[in-house]
């Protein structure tokens, strides 16, 4: 398989990949936005929180000693490594002491809380002509300072500060560094960065290990479909046992194909079975005409000859059409239509039509109706069963060690209606053979000397399939009991 | 043909004039020889179209229809020539032929419906059945064959005035022999017409059937009426 990009996002799995790969991202980002806006809220009123405790304690030590404490205790804490930032600047903005060397125009003469973080630069990191000077230009890129290049940058540091006028109009302003939460919010894009890459990683994944995997499992069955198609009716689709739905899948069409293979070994057995059943009469036919060739014959010969070739064909005809007809009606495509059908009037009617052949026969046919049954189905068919059960009983029951007999009953019998048809002749009494008899062709052993076709009864088993009925065949000690079962309810 | 017959049918010789549509050249020069044995004429038509043009044209009295041919089906010419009004009984041909397209043919507007592959007697016999000018004998309520005479209102059957005693069956039997008397009948004819099924019957129980209505009109009378047909049916004909 080519994987173009393209033919690649041909496929189900990669565009949903795609798609999940896209809300996930989005959920993501919104995520890591929330979290870091509230986090800097946290940090920022923590950070105020801090400021107030140190002007607590300077506005303490100023009260203790006035201006000069204030400004010792300034310059100690500016001392201390990682203070806070520190100002104490005259009326006019002077920095007289504290521990930052530039601030940003316009920071001094703030009352309060500066409203945005402020660029500054502590004593020891340059820029004190600038400040000095009083230059409005933020500072310089800073080098050389060590403890935090990364965090200074252009700007230089950032931080928010609480600025006080003291009683004699000097300036105080105590602030704090921003660099951690600069920092963190550095931390956080990171974490955004690596998120959404992981993300995409995963999605790739995904749709290598998921998608391709169920990409890989249909190709298999699309595989093992054209195997199939190529003629190995034998071939099966994998099933892996994991019992998802590509298993489900992939059963079912296996028991479609098994149901095809069946079928296709039942006509292979016709076809087989035309072959050996029609093959005899045609040849016997090729045989007679060739012998009535081959001597000298009076006309009335030839006249008997073409006779029963005749009649040979009308025979081969009547089994094509029986098998044909057989074979219709198993595929179930047969367009035979169903309508109303009287089984009364059916069975009279056939009973009626063998009468005479029964009396002829001396056999004793009697017919047991007792109400008229009336179901959905064809009234051809049904009768074509019923007289080809009708003829094999009375044909088998000649042999009977009583008085032969065929009796022909129909019956409500809880959800079915049955239709019996029972002789008093030797039957049928192997099981094997009793099961057997329904299938095309097979002709047991004792009619063989009857004439038939042998396509009876299998012939009223697909009226009786096609009818959602069943044809059994029953012991009746003595004979046999061919019972047609129509459901009550939906027949057809 | 019998004196019971109507006048029309004394100056009818027998004779047809036959309409085969089939395109299958062999199969139709068969049937137009066949048909010229049997004393008819016969006119073919290899295709849908040339059938339908010579059918509105001449004046046939029984067409033979195949139903797949070339250029226009079977029935859709039958339909047309329905539609035009031309009524001339049509029997289709057909190598479906299970219950249902026998429904679709006749409903399309044919009289009969043969399966190939058949015998050319029963073809004949159902195209000489069908031939109208041999005359209906529907509206006549009283059938007379030499001296045999069947009366469809009171049900009674008599030969020679001697009244005979017939089941319901062997009397439809013998009511539709006597209709289409002087032409030879089928036994799936008799199958189809008597009992109203169309299947092949394993065993001839039509030949049964025929023999015992033979038996009661003929038994004790001199003459033969009913006649067996050799590899094709039965007749029923007076002296």
């Amino acid at each position: 398989m080519a994987l173009s990009l393209p033919a690649i996002m041909k496929t189900t799995a990669a565009r949903l990949s795609a798609l999940y790969l896209l809300l996930f991202a989005l959920c993501a980002v919104l995520l890591v936005l929330y979290m870091t806006s509230l986090s800097a809220r946290m940090l920022t009123a923590q950070t105020q929180e801090t400021i107030n405790d140190e002007v607590l304690g300077l506005a303490q030590a100023y009260q203790r000693g006035g201006l000069p404490v204030l400004v010792r205790v300034v310059e100690n804490r500016s001392r201390q490594p990682g203070a806070n930032l520190y100002l104490i600047a005259d009326a006019n903005g002077q920095i007289l002491t504290g521990n930052v060397q530039s601030l940003e125009p316009g920071v001094i003469e703030t009352q309060g809380w500066t409203t945005e973080p402020f660029s500054y630069q502590r004593f020891g990191e340059g820029e004190l002509d600038r400040l000095r000077s009083g230059a409005t230009d933020p500072p310089a890129p800073q080098t050389g300072d060590g403890s935090n290049p990364q965090s200074t940058g252009e700007k230089g540091h950032n931080a928010i500060a609480l600025v006080l006028r003291l009683p004699n109009q000097m300036i105080m302003l105590v602030g704090r560094d921003l660099g951690e939460p600069e920092r963190f919010r550095a931390v956080i894009s990171r974490a955004l960065t690596l998120a959404l890459g992981m993300m995409g990683l995963g999605g790739l994944l995904i749709w290598f290990f998921v998608g391709r995997a169920a990409l890989k499992r249909i190709d298999s069955v699309s595989d093992a479909s054209r195997r199939i198609m190529g003629g190995d009716l034998s071939g099966r689709l994998p099933v892996t046992g994991a019992g998802d739905e590509f298993d489900r899948l992939s059963e079912n069409l296996n028991a479609m194909l098994a149901r095809i293979a069946l079928l296709n070994e039942g006509l292979k057995q016709v076809s087989d079975n035309i072959a050996h059943d029609l093959k005899t009469p045609l040849t016997r036919l090729r045989n007679r005409a060739e012998a009535t060739l081959a001597g000298r014959h009076k006309t009335e010969d030839y006249r008997q000859a073409l006779e029963s070739t005749i009649a040979e064909s009308d025979q081969l005809i009547k089994t094509f059409n029986a098998i044909l007809m057989i074979s219709r009606l198993e595929a179930g495509y047969s367009s035979e239509q169903t309508g109303p059908v009287d089984l009364a009037a059916t069975v009279s009617d056939v009973v009626e039509l063998y009468e005479p052949v029964a009396e002829e026969a001396g056999v004793a046919l009697e017919a047991t109706v007792p109400e008229a049954f009336t179901i959905s189905g064809n009234r051809e068919l049904i009768g074509q069963a019923l007289s080809n059960i009708v003829d094999n009983a009375i044909k088998y029951s000649t042999d009977a060690a009583e008085a032969p007999k065929v009796r022909v009953a129909l019956e409500r019998a809880g959800s079915e209606i049955k239709l019996t048809v029972t002789d008093n002749g030797h039957g049928i009494p192997d099981d094997a053979d009793r099961a057997r008899a329904t299938e095309r062709f097979v002709r047991l052993e004792k009619s063989r000397s009857q004439p038939g076709s042998g396509l009876g009864l299998s012939l009223a088993k697909a009226i009786m399939t096609f009818h959602n009925g069943r044809l059994d065949l029953l012991p009746a000690d003595p004979g046999l009991s061919v019972v047609m079962s129509f459901p009550l309810r939906d027949t057809h | 043909m019998t004196a019971s017959q109507p006048s029309s049918e004394i100056a009818y010789n027998g004779s047809m004039k036959i309409l085969v549509m089939e395109d299958d050249r062999e199969a139709a020069d068969y049937l137009q020889k066949a048909f010229a044995e049997a004393g008819h004429t016969a006119h073919v038509a290899g295709d849908g179209e040339t059938g339908f043009a010579l059918a509105d044209a001449g004046d046939y009295d029984v067409m033979v229809v195949d139903r797949l041919m070339p250029r226009r089906d079977g029935l859709s010419v039958i339909a047309a020539l329905r539609s035009r009004g031309n009524t001339t009984p049509v029997l289709i041909l057909s190598a479906l032929g299970e219950v249902d397209d026998r429904v679709t043919g006749l409903r399309a507007g044919g009289d009969d419906y043969l399966t190939k592959p058949y015998a050319f007697s029963e073809l004949l016999a159902r195209v000489e059945v069908l031939n109208r000018r041999a005359g209906t004998r529907e509206s006549e309520t009283v059938y007379r064959v030499g001296d045999l005479e069947l009366d469809r209102l009171s049900h009674s059957v008599k030969r020679a005035g001697r009244e005979i005693t017939l089941q319901p069956r062997e009397f439809r039997l013998l009511e539709y022999l006597m209709r289409h008397a002087g032409q030879v009948v089928t036994r799936t004819m008799l199958l189809e017409n008597v009992w109203d099924y169309h299947f092949d019957p394993q065993t001839n129980v039509i030949d049964v059937h025929v023999s015992r209505l033979r038996g009661k009109i003929e038994k004790g009378f001199d003459k033969p009426i009913l006649h067996t047909i050799r590899g094709a049916g039965y007749m029923l004909k007076g002296g």
